[in-house]
């Protein structure tokens, strides 16, 4: 071995079994990190974290604000445009015909080599930092404080706007119904609130593309998949600064 | 009885006092028949509106009006923006001299004032018809407030800033001039605060690249100033010749240094503008489609045209041209002015929106811009906040005696 020859005073032998620790460790907070800068807003593919991610903000990631701190990963290849997400949706939140909650995005590529066009789902992203809370005059849109969904109380909607025009995802709508913004909640009031594990879109979806879970929770499926080293994990318009929640990622 | 009413009349030619508002009320009912039609268009104007905004809440504002989902604010929003920022202006104008003391500027305060409070009625008239829930927001405004809101800040500001106005008003009318300071001074502190707050409602959106910054805000109170100054040198020269008086040595000298307001500010917008776009075009590909619809795209006669070149350029000329001196070529350039702003706010509301959000993702639903056209229902709306401006002014003017200053 090299540091066998090389005599340098000093220098600490180091008990094997520490290094293998501190490496994961060091590894893990690595992956941390990376959802940090995500969450933060930058797109960065598993080689370039240590540049860029010390050059940001991981705060946010070194420990999850809710608990627990749902979040939506979107296995963007896996889409098929069936749908079905979007009827789930619409059956489970009384949705009227004339908005939405979710969608499916079409996407082509006529130079791509395989596959020329791909299929990109959205919907709330549930922002750690909501543009649309912020603008709200009457707080009738409001972070959940244990969950972190973006939610709305109807009865004080005003009908300004200001939410839809703040979206940086145009993940709002006006309800003539109930005269208020309506938008998706992760399912809360439908679903989660009366003990449902998943929202209805991922539920309905057949290609799994929609993975739903806690991020705070090392154990579940989104915490892995976004803290997988060997995957690049995105969000929508990182520009936008709104720490959103929901990730995107291929394979 | 006719002769009861002349008696009275000439009460109140005498200045000051409920006295002379009261004899102003019987005044208006005497008046030219040019005075009697504009009287009755514009209060026919405020009907139209009424009918319209109650229809849209009826039938939907989704099917009435031309906002969408993806353009949620639309010439409302827009005529809500130019209303009060021609309130703040008129404000700032007047208490240059009112509450500031620069007696050239004395001679226009007390109309200016009258105006900023009606101007800003004007524009809560047309954003009543624009908010879904107007009852819900008089509520929860009050028990559920959101102090990061700009929209809750500059809605309880301009309140504050109206009760200042109008009792600062009440004052004058009263003859009582020094509490009518005090009070003014309040009024432009809440004024400039609501005014700021207004801009910041864009300014302070990330998500949208065109209106996110510090420019906004400072850009209002900027563009209030300007706005303001126009719209008091057409307001009095429309006044003086309604009335068919002729303006003494004092009001010329304040429409004179009025000029020289609108001259400076004028200037400072179009400075403001150059580098908006200027700096803009080294922004990302959302705020570069943005600014291309202005300088080449669907808006750019609205910018070129009526922005730029009535709204600014022209006046600017004039108002150079005339030396502060030329009355015709003042009224001229501000009534351009006035004109060329309303679709300054037009513009800037509208076109914030059009870039769609997911522009830059390159999915196949929004390759294009989006567009927006007001509805019927939506002019209308606009039509009776102008309406609300001219009955006001046009009763102001008979109530209040031309608004002839004890002041100065």
């Amino acid at each position: 071995m090299i540091l066998n020859k090389i005599k340098i005073e000093g220098l600490k032998k180091e008990d094997p079994g520490i290094i293998p620790a501190m490496e994961r460790r060091a590894f893990l907070k690595m992956g941390l990190l990376i959802t940090g800068v995500f969450a933060g807003g930058s797109v960065l593919s598993a080689t370039s974290i240590v540049e860029k991610a010390f050059a940001s903000s991981g705060e946010f990631a070194e420990k999850y604000p809710y608990k627990p701190h749902y979040s939506m990963v979107i296995h963007q290849d896996r889409c098929i445009d069936c749908e079905l997400c979007m009827t789930a949706c619409v059956k489970t939140n009384n949705v009227p015909t004339y908005g939405y909650r979710t969608r499916v995005f079409e996407r082509d590529d006529q130079k791509a080599t395989e596959r020329k066009r791909e299929f990109i789902p959205v919907l709330c992203n549930q922002c750690n930092n909501p543009p649309c809370v912020l603008g709200c005059p009457t707080k009738a849109t409001y972070k959940n404080p244990t969950n972190g969904i973006v939610m709305m109380e109807s009865k004080k909607c005003i009908g300004c706007k200001t939410c839809m025009a703040a979206c940086p995802y145009n993940a709002r709508y006006f309800n003539e119904e109930t005269s208020a913004v309506d938008k998706c909640d992760f399912c809360f009031n439908s679903r989660l609130s009366k003990g449902e594990k998943l929202t209805a879109c991922a539920e309905a979806c057949p290609a799994k593309c929609r993975v739903f879970g806690d991020l705070s929770d090392s154990g579940s499926e989104v915490y892995q998949a976004v803290h997988n080293l060997e995957k690049t994990v995105w969000v929508l318009r990182p520009d936008a600064g709104a720490k959103p929640n929901v990730f995107y990622m291929k394979g | 009885m006719a002769e009861d009413v002349t008696k009275t009349a000439d009460v109140a030619v005498m200045p000051g006092g409920w006295a002379g508002v009261r004899g102003g009320v019987l005044q208006a009912l005497q008046g030219s028949k040019g005075y009697y039609a504009a009287l009755i268009i514009s209060g026919l104007l405020l009907l139209a509106a009424v009918a319209a905004g109650l229809h849209a809440k009826y039938i939907g504002t989704m099917y009435a009006y031309g906002a969408s989902r993806e353009v949620p604010w639309g010439i409302l929003i827009s005529t809500y923006v130019f209303f009060v920022v021609t309130s703040t202006g008129l404000c700032l104008v007047s208490a240059i001299g009112h509450v500031f003391g620069v007696k050239d500027f004395m001679p226009i305060a007390k109309r200016a004032i009258f105006l900023s409070i009606m101007t800003i009625m004007a524009g809560f008239f047309v954003i009543a018809f624009e908010i879904e829930n107007p009852f819900r927001m008089a509520i929860y405004n009050v028990i559920s407030p959101n102090l990061t809101s700009n929209i809750w800040w500059m809605g309880t500001l301009y309140g504050a800033y109206m009760f200042f106005m109008a009792i600062e008003f009440t004052f004058l009318v009263l003859n009582k001039p020094k509490i009518a300071t005090i009070i003014g001074f309040m009024g432009v502190v809440a004024g400039v605060a609501a005014h700021s707050n207004l801009g910041a409602v864009f300014g302070m959106l990330h998500g949208r690249e065109f209106w996110y910054g510090p420019y906004m805000p400072i850009y209002f109170i900027a563009s209030a100033m300007m706005s303001g100054a126009a719209t008091i040198i057409f307001f009095t020269w429309l006044a003086y010749k309604a009335n068919g008086q002729k303006m003494d040595a004092a009001m010329k000298r304040a429409l004179e240094v009025t000029t020289k307001v609108g001259i400076l500010l004028i200037s400072v917008i179009l400075f403001f503008t150059a580098w908006k776009f200027i700096t803009g075009f080294v922004g990302g590909e959302a705020k570069t489609a943005a600014l291309d619809m202005l300088l080449t795209g669907s808006y750019a006669f609205n910018f070129w045209v009526l922005e730029v070149a009535v709204g600014m350029v022209i006046p600017l000329a004039l108002f150079i041209l005339s030396k502060g001196q030329n009355l015709k070529l003042i009224v001229t350039a501000s009534a351009l002015m006035i004109f060329g702003i309303f679709f300054m706010r037009y513009d800037l509301v509208i076109v914030g929106q059009l870039v769609p959000v997911y522009y830059e993702l390159g999915v196949n639903e929004y390759t294009q811009m989006l567009s927006y056209t007001p509805s019927a229902h939506e002019i209308l709306i606009v039509m009776g906040g102008i309406g609300f401006v001219g009955l006001t002014f046009l009763l102001g003017e008979k109530i209040f005696n031309g608004h002839k200053s004890e002041i100065h």
